[in-house]
């Protein structure tokens, strides 16, 4: 396999990812997403260190798997306490930021 | 000797001041004794005669112009007015009748104004009043000049609408206000083109005069208009006069300092003061006595169908002033100052007069319900009569010298019009007068009249026997020489250089006995018609002369009403529609911009990250483009 072929792989991954944070609903399936979208990066810098001959990389990568798990933990229970309080993963529903402007 | 000159002005400026603080303290906190009011009142224009008089001496004994700067004024760049008083001839001439006339009215206004709530703030106004004019009259430089122009243009707001409690006088005030301010605007614009031409060089009287010469003629003839239209405003003459016979509208004093002291005279003080202008412009000078001319003629025609006996007395002055200015428009400085000198003796006299007889009768002003006031006082009649007959000019009371030498003049220098026009005025002049004289103290007691007229103070009555006094005697400081008389006037007056006109002796002799055979005949016709007038009958005036030819209608419709409209366009259309439409616009589109904006701000994380999308894609994409 040559890189241009993992690298094309690795964008394909992340584009899905990204079409998926936009376009779905649910929470999970976003979160999936992201999820996606970090292991693309990851398999990007991982056969880029092979690539290269290159440790530096590695840890790169290493180190964003250990966030990841530990930013699952901290999501999924974020998702847990979203849910109580609406009794829905639809993410428009949290749409508390908004500019709700006076139409005076 | 020269300070004398700041405490001239200084005096009733300051005695203003401290009676309108001291009325303010009286209204407020605890009341001040109207007695403390009228002592400060009257010692403040009695300082300034007597410096006056002090000045006028020195300089009678062959002194030089003397000067006295205060401080400078104004320093921008080339402009340079100091704020310097002046004290020659012309000026100290006007200052020594305005501060003694205008001292003897301040006295005959404590009787008057007695018991009035008002009464210390009327003599703060007064002393203010008469304070501006000294500023006008003392002033070196014409901008002095034109802040006491504008001062005393104020205070005759102030005082016409004294009673302001009266819609209709404030009315009058405001038209008093609002005419003259027509005439400061072109005196205004006037005194600027004079300025651009010559102010480089110094700004008083004296650098002005020397290098006027410097101006284009047709300019000059431009600022001789402009200025005129100043003293048009001013000196109440056609077309700006509407607002005299209106000032009546406040206290009787008022309108003796107006009419005699004060006020009015500084358009014919203005003129001459400019005579080095107008000496350079005949044209316009010929315009200024032409005015001067129309406007005795038309006032003296209006004022023989009147029945208000101060509206009388209001028009008589316009018909003066006219005399004044005919004199001055054609070089004639010495007689037209003359004439304003006895103008403010008798004028005077004949306002405090009238205004003794309404007190009298309870603020009666219409003539033909009174009659018969001779048996009321003796010496409101004797010197009402007085007055009468030199306003009239019968030798040898004030008026006949100098309304006599305004007419030689007119008529030695081939005026021939202007001087029959005049001649004619002085029959209508008695005739008017007489009108009055007769209905009022004469003629059978109408049954309107109260039966028992109020005896006046003597305070009221004093001040009467001395502008009496003046009004019989004044006029022979101006003796023509043809008389045996040395005429000290025409001497005084040397300044202007006033062409000497020669005339066999005869010709002078003719033309004064053809005066007093003209003013006798408007005697008699008056004596014939109102002497022995019946007073209970009805009288009724009506036509186009008792409405004054309709000249206020006809300005009310031809000014005051398509300014009125433009007004009301602009205020409530184009300022509404227009300006404020205008602000809104912009304000509305901001607004709405910030609407717009403000979609963005949706609060949905899925849009949120499509618009990262769309930010990162574009920034790589600019990355990848220049990277190449």
């Amino acid at each position: 396999m040559s890189l241009f072929e993992v690298m094309f792989t690795g964008v394909i991954l992340f584009s899905i990812g990204i079409i998926g944070v936009i376009s779905r609903k649910n929470i999970f399936v976003i979160y999936m997403s992201l999820e996606l979208m970090l292991n693309a990066i990851n398999l990007m810098f991982v056969s880029a260190s092979r690539y290269f001959h290159s440790m530096n990389a590695q840890v790169i990568s290493m180190m964003i798997i250990a966030i990841s798990a530990a930013e699952a933990a901290l999501f999924l229970s974020l998702v847990v306490l979203l849910y109580k309080r609406k009794g829905s993963l639809d993410a428009d529903i949290f749409n508390k930021l908004a500019q709700h402007g006076d139409k005076s | 000797m020269n300070i004398y000159l700041l405490w001239i002005i200084l005096s009733p400026l300051l005695g203003s001041l401290v009676l309108g603080a001291m009325y303010l303290y009286s209204v407020k906190i605890k009341k001040i004794s109207d007695i403390v009011f009228a002592a400060i009142a009257l010692v403040t224009p009695f300082v300034s005669f007597i410096f006056t008089f002090m000045l006028f001496l020195k300089l009678y004994n062959g002194s030089n112009d003397m000067r006295y700067t205060l401080f400078k004024w104004l320093k921008v760049a080339k402009f340079d007015v100091n704020i310097t008083f002046l004290a020659d001839h012309l000026s100290v001439f006007m200052a020594l009748f305005v501060t003694f006339i205008g001292w003897l009215i301040h006295i005959y206004a404590v009787g008057y104004m007695k018991g009035d709530e008002g009464y210390g703030k009327f003599f703060s106004y007064f002393n203010l009043f008469l304070g501006m004019m000294l500023l006008l009259v003392l002033g070196n430089n014409p901008v002095i000049m034109f802040f006491g122009w504008e001062g005393v243009g104020l205070c005759s707001y102030l005082l016409i609408s004294f009673y302001y409690k009266d819609a209709q006088n404030v009315i009058a005030g405001n038209k008093a206000f609002i005419v003259n301010r027509i005439g400061d605007f072109g005196f205004i614009i006037g005194l600027s083109i004079l300025f651009i031409y010559v102010g480089i060089n110094g700004f008083d009287y004296v650098s002005v005069q020397q290098h006027i010469a410097t101006v284009p003629k047709p300019t000059l003839s431009l600022i001789a208009f402009f200025l005129f239209i100043g003293a048009m405003g001013k000196s109440a003459q056609i077309p700006l006069y509407v607002w005299l016979p209106d000032a009546m509208a406040g206290p009787t004093p008022v309108s003796a300092l107006i009419h005699a002291a004060t006020m009015v005279t500084a358009g014919v003080y203005m003129v001459s003061r400019f005579h080095f202008l107008y000496s350079l412009t005949p044209a316009i000078g010929e315009f200024i006595a032409i005015v001067g001319a129309l406007s005795s003629l038309f006032a003296a025609v209006i004022a023989i169908k009147q029945r208000d006996i101060k509206k009388i007395l209001a028009y008589s002055t316009i018909s003066q002033l006219g005399y004044m200015f005919v004199a001055v428009g054609l070089g004639f400085y010495g007689s037209g100052l003359f004439h304003v000198f006895t103008h403010a003796f008798f004028k005077a006299l004949l306002f405090m007069g009238a205004g003794a007889v309404i007190l009298q009768l309870h603020h009666e002003q219409d003539i033909f319900h009174m009659g018969r006031m001779k048996d009321a006082s003796k010496i409101i009649y004797y010197t009402f009569l007085i007055a009468t007959l030199a306003i009239c000019g019968i030798f040898p009371f004030a008026g006949f010298f100098s309304k006599d030498e305004i007419l030689f003049d007119v008529f030695a220098s081939h005026h021939y019009i202007l001087w029959a026009i005049e001649l004619f005025t002085a029959g209508l002049t008695a005739y008017y007068m007489f009108r009055l004289f007769f209905t009022v103290f004469i003629a059978p007691k109408s049954s309107k009249r109260i039966d028992k007229p109020e005896t006046l103070s003597s305070v009221v009555t004093y001040p009467l026997i001395v502008l009496a006094i003046g009004s019989l005697l004044c006029g022979f400081i101006g003796v023509p020489k043809i008389m045996g008389g040395s005429n000290f006037v025409a001497h005084w007056f040397l300044m202007f250089g006033d062409e000497d006109i020669k005339s066999s002796g005869m010709v002078e002799f003719l033309l004064m006995g053809l005066n007093s055979i003209v003013v006798l005949v408007g005697i008699y016709i008056a004596y014939k018609k109102f002497a022995i007038i019946d007073l209970n009958r009805e009288i009724k005036l009506s036509g186009i002369i008792y409405n004054k030819f309709y000249i206020d209608e006809i300005y009310n419709m031809l000014f005051v009403k398509n300014l009125q409209k433009i007004s009301n366009f602009i205020g409530k259309i184009f300022d509404r529609k227009f300006i404020d439409g205008t602000v809104m616009m912009f304000a509305k589109s901001f607004y709405n911009m910030g609407e717009f904006v403000s979609i963005l701000q949706n609060g949905n994380v899925r849009f949120y990250a499509f618009s990262m999308l769309l930010g990162a894609s574009a920034f790589f994409t600019y990355l990848i483009y220049v990277m190449g």
